[in-house]
């Protein structure tokens, strides 16, 4: 980003934020638009974790299906190390409750959550970063359904709780905290794709032959990219955690992962601002404008076909092929949204696209 | 004048398969080398062994007097030697200074000096800075490739094939750039199936047949050589 949008940068963030506080304060739990808040705190989240995978996906070229794995990891990394110690009873009621007796500040264990999370994937990274492509992609679904199973697995019940939800820990008071540590998230992200190592990251996905003759270290780069995408991941994983204000392992299944998956692939493989704007769109869909076709609807004395629940689920596949069909773009392609070009488009495209830095 | 790159009894395969049969050769500082031969004769294979994209089975690659043979690619790239791959291999979806850029990857002080230097060499470049790399027409990725390979600094570059798949008015404004290159102070050794252009162009050339080298001299002797001639010049020298 230049100097110059540096400013109207910010004060567009802070108008955002002011505007998501005032939402909040003056949208009742009772109204239509309760919803709204719950789109736009889940949009977030997923925003994070969507621009993490694309990290790998689009920039890379690192074909991981790993996410949600990660995602639980972190999630649980934050709910067990948070859950205040006079509640510990009561959550690990089968374990006698459990087996760690001290509870950390919430922003200790978010980012404790991103920390763990990346040595997962650290470790995971030294054997499978080696094979490529589809080979990638189900040695890291496999290991997400593995950890998934693990995490349930009884003898690992003092520390995970096994099977049974994890609750009680601290979660966010306001519609701010969520879009904050997403904000901040992504812009350590964006710095990284903008930086040498980023560069790098493109040269791999380009060709990995060339870029190892340029002097590029592809098993170091991958691990970085690896690494940095599951620990945000994992940050996300705890964010998703404090919204949903309970933990269960059986949630974070392969399904989450293909959700992450497909709003990266709407918003536009290699685009951060396809990624954030998709998830929101993506979020607003599944939860909120779409839920009309999971009700049965009738007009006059006729009951409408199809629409029953599980309905939607229907209309989102079909929707999927036609976007795989007809839009591999997605929205963004790999370009990015800019406000500079969205008022002066034209003459910045004369001149090839300089807007890009 | 001394020898920059000293290789000797390379050899080099994939499993089973010996692509490169014990070969030595020598490259003197300042000099155009080229090796040509059939397809299959190994000579990429020889160029990709030397930078450690492909670790060389046993042999022996020495660069300004270093043993660089068992060395990964990102240290080998350091020490001064690059190659411009088969094919061009642009990053097609970074842009012309990207790829510009990611050449220069391992050099930590400024590239102001080197970039001019580029663009000096190809205005076209210059002009098209900010294209994507895969919109660039086949003669422009080449150029592109060979610039991209300048900017690491290297005392010696490598090309296979640069004249791969151009028309021929473009491969002669390659061999042009090549020499322009070369009398600007880089070694240069070259890999060639354009044998007629290579051996004009450089000062020694090694004719590879089967993963062996079979014979050896300057490029004119090479060039007027009759087995050379009716192997691989065919009827375009009468």
């Amino acid at each position: 980003m230049k100097k110059k949008e540096l400013i109207p940068g910010l004060i567009l963030i802070a108008a955002l934020l002011v505007l998501l506080r005032y939402l909040e304060l003056h949208i009742s739990p009772q109204s239509q638009w309760a919803m709204l808040l719950t789109v736009l705190k889940k949009g977030s989240i997923y925003a994070l974790v969507a621009v993490s995978m694309n990290l790998l996906n689009g920039f890379t070229g690192l074909f991981s299906l790993g996410q949600a794995g990660f995602m639980m990891i972190g999630a649980y990394t934050y709910a067990v190390l948070t859950i205040p110690a006079e509640q510990r009873e009561m959550v690990y009621m089968y374990y006698e409750g459990g087996i760690i007796r001290f509870a950390l500040p919430s922003i200790v264990g978010i980012i404790l959550a991103g920390v763990v999370a990346a040595v997962f994937a650290f470790l995971i990274g030294l054997p499978v970063l080696r094979l490529k492509s589809d080979y990638l992609a189900i040695a890291t679904l496999g290991f997400a359904e593995i950890m998934r199973a693990l995490f349930q697995w009884d003898t690992l019940g003092p520390l995970t709780n096994g099977s049974n939800m994890l609750r009680s820990y601290p979660t966010f008071k306001t519609i701010l905290y969520p879009f904050i540590v997403s904000g901040v998230c992504i812009a350590l992200i964006v710095m990284l794709i903008n930086s040498t190592y980023g560069r790098a990251f493109k040269a791999i996905r380009d060709d990995e032959i060339a870029a190892e003759a340029m002097g590029i270290n592809l098993a170091h780069h991958k691990r970085i990219a690896f690494t940095v995408s599951s620990f945000f991941a994992g940050i996300s994983g705890a964010l998703l955690a404090m919204f949903q204000t309970n933990v269960q392992a059986k949630s974070f299944n392969s399904a989450m992962t293909y959700e992450i998956l497909l709003i990266v692939v709407i918003g536009g493989i290699g685009s951060v601002t396809g990624s954030v704007i998709s998830s929101f769109l993506f979020i607003a869909c599944s939860e909120w404008l779409l839920r009309f076709l999971d009700e049965t609807h009738v007009i006059g004395d006729v009951t409408l076909p199809l629409m029953r629940s599980g309905f939607r689920k229907v209309v989102f596949s079909l929707i999927i092929m036609v976007i795989v069909l007809f839009f591999r773009q997605g929205i963004m392609g790999n370009r990015e949204f800019s406000f500079t070009r969205l008022f002066s488009g034209r003459s910045k495209k004369s001149k090839g696209g300089k807007a890009d830095e | 004048m001394s020898n920059i790159l000293e290789v000797k009894d390379l050899n080099v395969a994939y499993g089973g398969i010996k692509a490169v049969k014990g070969i030595s050769f020598e490259v003197a500082e300042g000099e155009i080398v080229t090796l040509i031969g059939a397809n299959g004769a190994g000579k990429s294979s020889t160029l990709r062994s030397i930078v450690g994209l492909v670790k060389p089975a046993s042999g022996s690659v020495v660069l300004k007097g270093e043993e660089i043979a068992k060395l990964p690619p990102e240290q080998i790239v350091n020490r001064g030697i690059t190659l411009v791959p088969e094919g061009r291999r642009v990053f097609a979806d970074l842009t012309v200074l990207e790829n510009l850029k990611i050449g220069a990857y391992l050099r930590k002080d400024s590239l102001e000096e080197d970039l001019n230097w580029c663009y000096d060499l190809f205005p076209r470049l210059k002009e098209r800075s900010w294209q994507l790399a895969g919109t660039l027409s086949g003669g422009e990725q080449q150029m592109l490739a060979i610039a991209r390979a300048l900017m690491s600094r290297p005392d010696i570059i490598m090309m296979d094939e640069p004249s791969l798949g151009l028309a021929p008015i473009i491969v002669q404004g390659v061999f042009d750039i090549i020499r322009e290159i070369n009398r600007q102070g880089k070694t240069i050794l070259l890999v060639e199936q354009n044998a007629n252009m290579a051996l004009h162009a450089a000062h020694h050339a090694y004719v590879m047949e089967t993963g062996r080298i079979t014979m050896t001299g300057t490029g004119m002797e090479l060039a007027e050589n009759e087995e050379v001639k009716a192997a691989y010049l065919g009827k375009a020298r009468e």
